[in-house]
């Protein structure tokens, strides 16, 4: 079909928009979204190789844990960010800084 | 070139865009939106690499759950003051060269010589194969998971319950 480089571009370059959004923008939520956004190219690029072995599914596997982790630590993520939010009323990471010395 | 590979690239554009897109916007509804675009598509490549079953799951989980969990924290942290939720960039050089650096390190490792991707036989069915894998090979991780995902519930319904005397303070 699709020669398998592709993909693996592809994934690499979901990943690095991923770091991107969490490096570049100022908000805890987006934060996340940019870490979803990392932990589907991971998937993307198990999938992929999953193509070339495709009785052995164990790529699918591995994605299909990796959706279910990927879950859970946003829903506790999220929980925690709503904790951050009712303590210092803002969701921005640069002004929460108790901890500064 | 055939439909099916117009179909496969048509989804990684769909995605490359959104996902790029993400960073360029301000709002961050339409952010969250922009991400269900990208989840989608990430589904629809699913089911052209032959993988059905993460393909629905994808959809469920990710843009069924994810997106609506996001969009209620985005709610709930957004002050209520009648401006459209902003987001403001940071570091916008640095992260610009990382992001480059990365590209770069990740297509010079990518380079190399893949055999490519074999055809499935029609008679492969992945739904099936991912529950027989998952009930006889696969058992402990699938029973870790539902543990993990027990741990979670009980774990932000206590977080969230918002008890006066555990950790919110004046």
């Amino acid at each position: 079909m699709i020669p398998l480089l592709h993909t693996l571009y592809f994934g690499a370059f979901l990943f690095t928009i991923g770091l991107l959004i969490i490096l570049i923008k100022k908000n805890l939520v987006m934060m996340l979204i940019g870490l979803e956004l990392m932990l589907n190219a991971a998937n993307v690029n198990l999938v992929a190789f999953n193509q070339m072995y495709p009785t052995s599914i164990n790529g699918q596997m591995f994605a299909l844990f990796i959706i279910v982790v990927a879950v859970c630590e946003t829903a506790v993520g999220l929980a925690i960010v709503l904790h951050v939010y009712k303590l210092h009323n803002t969701s921005v990471p640069e002004e929460i800084s108790e901890l500064k010395g | 070139m055939k439909f099916v590979e117009i179909l496969y690239y048509f989804f990684m554009l769909s995605a490359a865009v959104s996902a790029a897109s993400i960073l360029f916007i301000e709002n961050l509804f339409r952010a969250v939106l922009l991400l269900l675009i990208v989840l989608l598509s990430i589904a629809g490549i699913y089911v052209m690499s032959f993988a059905e079953f993460l393909a629905v799951t994808q959809i469920l989980i990710y843009a069924g759950g994810v997106v609506v969990i996001i969009l209620f924290g985005i709610m709930l942290t957004s002050k209520t003051s009648g401006i459209a939720m902003k987001v403001k960039n940071t570091n916008i050089f640095s992260a610009a060269l990382l992001g480059c650096l990365l590209m770069y390190l990740l297509i010079t490792l990518l380079t190399k010589d893949f055999s490519d991707a074999e055809t499935n036989s029609v008679d492969f069915n992945s739904v099936r194969e991912t529950g027989i894998k998952l009930m006889t090979s696969h058992l402990l991780a699938f029973e870790v998971a539902a543990i993990l995902l027990l741990v979670t519930l009980i774990g932000a319904a206590v977080i969230s319950s918002g008890n006066k005397n555990s950790m919110a303070r004046k």
